[in-house]
């Protein structure tokens, strides 16, 4: 009002109580590099205008007008850039071998099949910024000599795949697709093939089967898809996020993108911080900013003053990172190296009252789910896993039975057909390499997480309870008892485990805990009378 | 005809450009074991039980041998200490599901012990291992398509596609045991509507 600032309409950090006046300032943003997803926020995705205003499609228009197929195929190469889908495959080197592959027919692909659980940055890109995409698969198509591209986004991305395909058709009516862009004599059409579901569908192959209509299931690639992929015909596979860096590599050169992030990996990266932190959301930052950074300083650190355990990146397939790595620059090899992955750019934080065993049978259930059952390791092997899992979580499992699992995890890592049975160990591998003591605990009959049901008896502080009775109403089992002014107690062969009435005991009394492991206190005489607070 | 030199355990052989390296291996008399593999039919790759280690550039990999093309100057080894463990474990996963013939010679084989992964409590053995030598048989040989698999992980298995289930010619060659790498069909023939299968 009258050029002041309405100071109560302010962003209050929650973490220090301060106002903030400018978005720049607040921590989340403060310390990001938001380069590939900052114009999400400034424009319309269904406006091919807004995105041209901000020097959009001038990239293209500079390859079209000015640069030889080669030329943007080495200024790609000398960026550095690597594959945004996990792999970190270097990019120029992937379209070199497709140009470089025999046959007239060439196919460039966007994956937007982004499956994982908690992983969004894809469909952000997708949704907010759709015409970003679709000039780096252009340029891509031009320096591979493509004149027709696939779009693969999955079916439970509605939004994603309805603002595409407007995007394309704003593209064709502006002359940026189609016969002949921008009068430069080169042609390019794009298709939009929405996936059915799978999650095993977005690894490349069994992308490329899908496409051509067929079981979305992989297949051996000891000849690359980059050769030999869709009908047979050299194919050109990248992530959304590869193809939205490219024009900004076109834009500003290859040095420039090469200043940015490590020796190894080049550039910014886009993480889904979710998880036990107290700012989740969409974080980009250059590589080799160190998990602590990402996780403090960006995401705020851990709600409620709870100590920090792990982070897990990369997606279900991804290894959990001890807090010994906190210092860990991320970037493509050092992930790899501390037993994770890049992955998908899914960064899951665990507090101390996270069960890591708990986490591995979570994400071995999901992929043993989404193995797609052709070869034997992934569909048996993850299969038996999780059996053992199972036993480890439900305190029945024995020394041997650890032994079974590292070296059944081993071969599934060794001898799976494709990359999702190749990773799907190391959140086992990772845990027990990490966190071994967890596992100890569980066969010894205790979880020290308290999150493992079979390993818990809930109890009610008879010094603490304050007879308020809501326990009681809540819980689903009727396995509650007491009345006014009496302590209440739970009958642990009724209770059904479901934490509820520690959920809903008032904070200022706190009644209500969980033991795992030991003995359980002396049962309270029926009838105590409360101890009342002062 | 085009020929490349490699080496597979040891020996130098020579093998005509194009060919898999477990092909090359059986035309010199290397044996490496598969279930999925069928003379007759494109290779799929999906027992994981041929997989050999494959020397290249210094560095080595596992592959499956049966989609790996031969190259000069690769090294294999078919029988390294981690492939036997390879092949041990696959066996103890796949046995329990089909305990026959040549699928317990070859768990005795390589010392597989059919108890370390036990089928679940009243489970009965399925038998088909899905190694999908009858589908692929079936769409490459018959050219009909007829049969498929359905649902995916732990619950794929072999079925009549529908509509297309029609085209089945009762030949019965699918589940004859020349293709059925189990020998025993029995728990599908009778979804198939033909006779059932006498097991070998």
């Amino acid at each position: 009002m009258e050029g002041r600032i309405v100071d109560r309409l302010l962003f209050l950090d929650p973490i220090t109580g301060k106002r903030v006046a400018h978005e720049s300032e607040i921590p989340f943003y403060k310390n990001q590099r938001r380069l590939i997803l900052g114009n999400n926020r400034k424009i319309d995705p269904r406006s091919i205008d807004d995105y041209i205003a901000l020097n959009g499609y001038s990239a293209l228009a500079k390859v079209l007008s000015g640069l030889t197929p080669e030329q943007v195929l080495e200024e790609v190469k000398k960026s550095n850039l690597r594959g945004r889908g996990g792999g970190g495959f270097p990019t120029g080197r992937k379209w070199a071998t497709t140009r470089d592959s025999p046959g007239e027919q060439k196919y460039v692909i966007v994956n937007c099949d982004e499956g994982d659980p908690g992983a969004y940055k894809d469909r952000s890109l997708m949704e907010g910024n759709p015409h970003q995409v679709l000039e780096g698969l252009t340029i891509g198509a031009y320096a591979m000599g493509s004149h027709q591209g696939f779009i693969y986004v999955r079916q439970e991305y509605p939004l994603a795949v309805q603002n595409t395909a407007y995007a394309i058709k704003q593209a064709e009516e502006y002359g940026l697709l189609g016969e002949n862009i921008l009068g430069s004599g080169f042609g390019f059409k794009i298709k939009i093939h929405r996936g059915a579901g799978a999650f095993v569908s977005g690894e490349s192959s069994a992308l490329m089967s899908a496409i051509e209509g067929r079981v979305g299931e992989p297949r051996p690639k000891y000849v690359h898809t980059s050769v030999k992929g869709i009908w047979d015909k050299p194919s050109c596979l990248n992530n959304v996020e590869t193809w939205a860096t490219v024009p900004f590599i076109i834009n500003n050169g290859a040095d420039w993108f090469d200043g940015l992030g490590t020796k190894g990996s080049k550039g910014t990266k886009i993480f889904s911080l979710v998880g036990k932190v107290n700012n989740t959301g969409l974080v980009e930052v250059p590589m080799g900013m160190t998990l602590r950074e990402i996780v403090i300083n960006i995401g705020g650190g851990i709600p409620k003053g709870k100590k920090f355990k792990a982070v897990q990146t990369g997606g279900p397939s991804g290894g959990c990172i001890p807090e010994r790595f906190l210092d860990l620059p991320v970037d493509f090899d050092e992930l790899s190296k501390a037993g994770s992955m890049m992955g998908s750019g899914g960064m899951i934080v665990m507090d101390e009252e996270t069960c890591m065993v708990d986490t591995a049978r979570y994400f071995t259930n999901f992929l043993s789910d989404e193995s797609c059952g052709k070869c034997i390791p992934c569909r048996e092997g993850l299969r038996q896993m999780l059996k053992i899992l199972n036993a480890v979580s439900a305190g029945k499992a024995t020394q041997d039975d650890i032994k079974r699992l590292e070296e059944l995890s081993e071969v599934v890592r060794d001898a799976s057909l494709c990359s999702l049975g190749q990773t799907a160990p190391n959140p086992v591998l990772s845990t027990l390499k990490y966190f071994r003591d967890e596992y100890d605990a569980h066969i010894n009959g205790r979880c020290p997480a308290k999150v493992c049901k079979d390993l818990l008896t809930y109890y009610i502080d008879p010094d603490k309870c304050q007879a308020c009775g809501i326990c009681l109403k809540n819980c689903p089992a009727e396995a509650i008892s007491g009345k006014k002014d009496i302590v209440y107690v739970i009958d642990p062969k009724k209770c059904i485990k479901c934490d509820t009435c520690s959920e809903v005991c008032p904070e200022k009394f706190n009644a209500v805990v969980k033991i795992s492991g030991e003995a359980l206190p002396p049962t309270v005489r029926e009838g105590t009378k409360v101890k009342r607070k002062r | 005809m085009d020929t490349v030199t490699l080496e597979i355990d040891g020996k130098a052989i020579k093998a005509e450009k194009g060919i898999s390296v477990l092909q090359a291996a059986r035309n010199a008399g290397i044996n490496i074991p598969t279930l999925c593999n069928h003379e007759k039919l494109e290779p799929y790759g999906a027992c994981r039980l041929c997989m050999v280690e494959v020397r290249k550039d210094n560095r080595t990999k596992l592959v499956a041998s049966c989609c790996y093309p031969v190259e000069d100057a690769l090294k294999i080894r078919t029988d390294s200490e981690r492939i036997s463990r390879i092949r041990k474990v696959i066996l103890e996963l796949i046995v329990p599901q089909a305990p026959v013939g040549p699928l317990l010679a070859l768990a005795k084989k390589y010392g597989a012990d059919r108890s370390r992964f036990p089928l679940d409590k009243g489970e009965e053995p399925p038998y088909c291992i899905l190694c999908g030598r009858c589908v692929r048989y079936c769409a490459e040989i018959k050219k009909l398509n007829a049969i498929g698999f359905v649902n995916r992980g732990i619950d794929r298995k072999v079925a009549l596609v529908p509509g297309i289930g029609d085209e089945c010619t009762s030949c019965r060659e699918c589940y004859g045991p020349t293709v059925c790498e189990s020998g025993k069909f029995v728990p599908y023939a009778e979804e198939f509507a033909f006779p059932p299968h006498r097991s070998r």
